[in-house]
C-alpha cells in the first residue's frame, strides 16, 4: 500500500506548500458548495418550517417527496440542469452553462431538499414542545415560523452541514454542468476524477486526502460554533 | 426553551455570526461580475484524449499569448463532444471520428472541416500477449485472434471517436460484435484513462490513442502489443460550430483560434508537444 503512503506525503506536500493550482481549486469547490448551501438554506429551512406546522391538503404527500429527493442522484439534477442551461434549452440565452454560476444552481438544487426534509425534522421536534405555549399566546404560522427556526439553530447548522457535506462531494452535476474546465470550473471532485483518468492514482488520491481535510475543518468549526452558543445545562 | 440570552453568550453568538457572513461573502462574492469579465473567451468541445495527454496544458496558454482570447476546454468524448456543438453550448469542436464529422457537417451545425494533426491508435495488452496479438500482423488479424481466444477485451463503450474506430475495426476483421460479444467483451462507456485503469485492472486488450497511452501512468502489466498498421491513423478534425444556426457563437473568435490552429506557429506548437522525448501529435494541416 505504498500508493497510500505516496499520497498521504503528496498531500502534506500540497498543503505545505500551498500549490497554487491546488488553492484555487479548493477556493472554487468552497465558494461553489458554500453558495449552493447558502441559496438551499435560503430556499429552504423557512419551507422546512412551514411544512413541520402548518397543515395543508397535500402536506403528507410534499413530507415523503422532500424526503425521497434527499437521495436524488447528482448526475440526474446534472443532466436537469444542463438541459436548462444549455443553449438550446429554456434558459440558454443566460450563457450560464460551463460557468461556476451553472455549478451553484446544480448544487443548490441537490442540496435543497436535504435542507426541507431535515429541517422539517428539527422544527417538527421542536413544535411538539412548544405547540401549547405559541398557540395560547395567539401566534400564527408567520410568526411560530421564525421563533422556531432560531430556537432550533443548533439543530440547523447540523442541517446545513449535512447539505454542504453532500454538495462538496459530488462530482456527477458539477463534471456535466460546469465541463472540469481547466481554472474556470475545476473543483476538487472533478480535479480527482480527471488524474484518476490519467493514471495518477497517487496524486489523485492526495487531492482526495486534502479534501477530507478541508471537510474535517469545516466540520471542527461549525461544531465550535455550536459549543460555544449552545448555553449550558440545557 | 432556550435559556435567557447572556453577556458572554451574546457575545459568542455576534462572533459566530460574524464568521458565517463572513465566510458566505467570501464565498458569494468572486462571482459576482468576475465569472463574465474575461468575454475574450471561447468554449472548445473536445475529446478526452487531447486533454488527459496534456497537449491543451502545453498548446492553449501558447495561444492566449500570442491573442489574449481565453480557450474554454470541456473534454468529453467525439459524439458528447459533437452534440455539445449541435445544442450550441461550444464555439468549436476539435474531434476524431471522420463519419460522425461528415454527419456534423451535412447536417449544417458547420461548414467546413479542417485536418489539424494526427497521430495513431495502438493495441494495448498484456505483456504476456495471451492471444498472440504481436505476430498477427495486421489489426484485423490480432482482432480475430482475441476474438478466437475469447481473451478480456475493453471496449469504450462511449461513442467516442476510439469507440468509433474500434467498431469499424471489428467490422473490417469480419466480426459482428454484436453477435460476437460475450464475457470476454467488456463495455466499460467510460473515457480512456478510465478505460486503461480497467484494462490494467483486469489484463485486458483495448484500443487505445497513442497520446493518451504515453500520458498514462498505472500501465501495470500492459504494453503496445501491436503497432504501425496503416488501418490505425487517428486523424483529428476541427470545426467552427455554424454561427447562423448558433447566433450566439464567438464567430471570430472561434475563426482566430482555428487559423492560428493551422498557422505554422500554431502546427510547429503542436509538433513540440513532448512527453519524455516522445512526439504525440504529428501536425498536418493544410497548407
Amino acid at each position: 500500500m505504498n500508493d497510500i503512503g505516496l499520497a498521504l506525503r503528496q498531500a502534506l506536500s500540497m498543503l505545505v506548500t500551498l500549490d497554487p493550482s491546488l488553492v484555487g481549486v479548493v477556493l472554487l469547490s468552497l465558494q461553489v458548495s458554500l453558495g449552493a448551501v447558502l441559496i438551499a438554506a435560503i430556499a429552504g429551512a423557512p419551507l422546512g418550517a412551514v411544512l413541520a406546522i402548518c397543515h395543508f391538503p397535500g402536506r403528507r404527500p410534499l413530507v415523503v417527496i422532500f424526503n425521497a429527493l434527499m437521495g436524488l442522484p447528482p448526475v440526474m439534477v446534472g443532466l436537469f440542469v444542463y438541459v436548462l442551461l444549455s443553449r438550446a434549452g429554456p434558459l440558454g440565452p443566460l450563457g450560464l452553462l460551463f460557468t461556476p454560476r451553472a455549478m451553484v444552481i446544480a448544487q443548490a438544487l441537490l442540496v435543497w431538499p436535504i435542507v426541507v426534509a431535515l429541517s422539517r425534522q428539527a422544527v417538527e421536534d421542536l413544535w411538539i414542545e412548544y405547540a401549547e405555549a405559541l398557540r395560547s399566546l395567539g401566534a400564527r404560522w408567520w410568526h411560530a415560523v421564525p421563533t422556531l427556526l432560531w430556537d432550533a439553530r443548533h439543530a440547523l447548522i447540523t442541517v446545513l452541514l449535512a447539505g454542504f457535506g453532500r454538495a462538496i462531494a459530488e462530482v456527477g452535476a458539477v463534471m456535466i454542468v460546469g465541463g472540469n474546465i481547466d481554472g474556470v470550473t475545476r473543483v476538487m471532485t472533478t480535479s480527482i476524477a480527471l488524474e484518476t483518468s490519467k493514471g495518477n492514482l497517487a496524486f489523485a488520491m492526495a487531492l482526495g486526502f486534502v479534501l477530507l481535510a478541508l471537510v474535517v475543518l469545516l466540520n471542527a468549526l461549525a461544531f465550535t460554533i455550536r459549543q460555544r452558543t449552545m448555553p449550558h445545562g440545557t | 426553551m432556550s435559556a435567557p440570552m447572556q453577556g458572554p453568550v451574546m457575545r459568542h453568538l455576534a462572533v459566530a455570526v460574524v464568521t458565517v457572513v463572513a465566510v458566505v461573502a467570501a464565498a458569494v462574492a468572486p462571482f459576482a461580475p468576475a465569472a463574465q469579465a474575461q468575454s475574450r473567451s471561447i468554449v472548445l468541445a473536445s475529446t478526452t484524449s487531447t486533454e488527459q495527454s496534456g497537449l491543451f496544458a502545453h498548446l492553449l496558454p501558447r495561444f492566449r499569448a500570442s491573442t489574449g482570447i481565453d480557450v474554454r476546454v470541456v473534454a468529453v468524448g467525439t459524439g458528447q463532444a459533437l452534440d455539445l456543438g449541435r445544442r450550441g453550448d461550444a464555439d468549436v469542436v476539435l474531434v476524431h471520428d471522420r463519419p460522425a464529422e461528415d454527419r456534423f457537417l451535412a447536417e449544417g451545425h458547420a461548414t467546413r472541416r479542417l485536418d489539424v494533426m494526427y497521430n495513431d491508435f495502438i493495441l494495448v495488452g498484456p505483456s504476456a500477449d495471451p492471444a498472440r496479438t504481436s505476430s498477427a500482423g495486421t489489426v484485423m488479424e490480432a482482432f480475430r485472434r482475441i476474438r478466437q481466444a475469447e481473451h478480456a477485451f475493453v471496449s469504450r463503450g462511449d461513442r467516442s471517436g476510439t469507440h468509433a474506430a474500434e467498431l469499424r475495426l471489428w467490422e473490417l476483421a469480419g466480426i459482428d460484435i454484436q453477435q460476437a460479444r460475450g464475457a470476454w467483451y467488456r463495455d466499460t462507456g467510460t473515457g480512456m484513462g478510465p478505460a486503461l485503469n480497467i484494462a490494467a485492472a483486469m489484463d485486458a486488450y483495448l484500443l487505445a490513442d497513442r497520446g493518451t497511452w504515453i500520458a498514462f501512468r498505472n500501465r501495470q502489466g500492459l504494453r503496445i502489443v501491436l503497432e504501425g498498421d496503416a488501418r490505425l491513423k487517428n486523424r483529428y478534425g476541427i470545426m467552427r460550430v455554424n454561427p447562423a444556426r448558433h447566433p450566439h457563437v464567438k464567430a471570430l473568435e472561434a475563426q482566430q483560434f482555428i487559423d492560428w490552429l493551422c498557422s505554422d506557429a500554431g502546427q510547429r506548437v503542436i509538433a513540440d508537444y513532448r512527453i519524455e522525448g516522445e512526439q504525440l501529435f504529428f501536425p498536418e494541416a493544410a497548407r
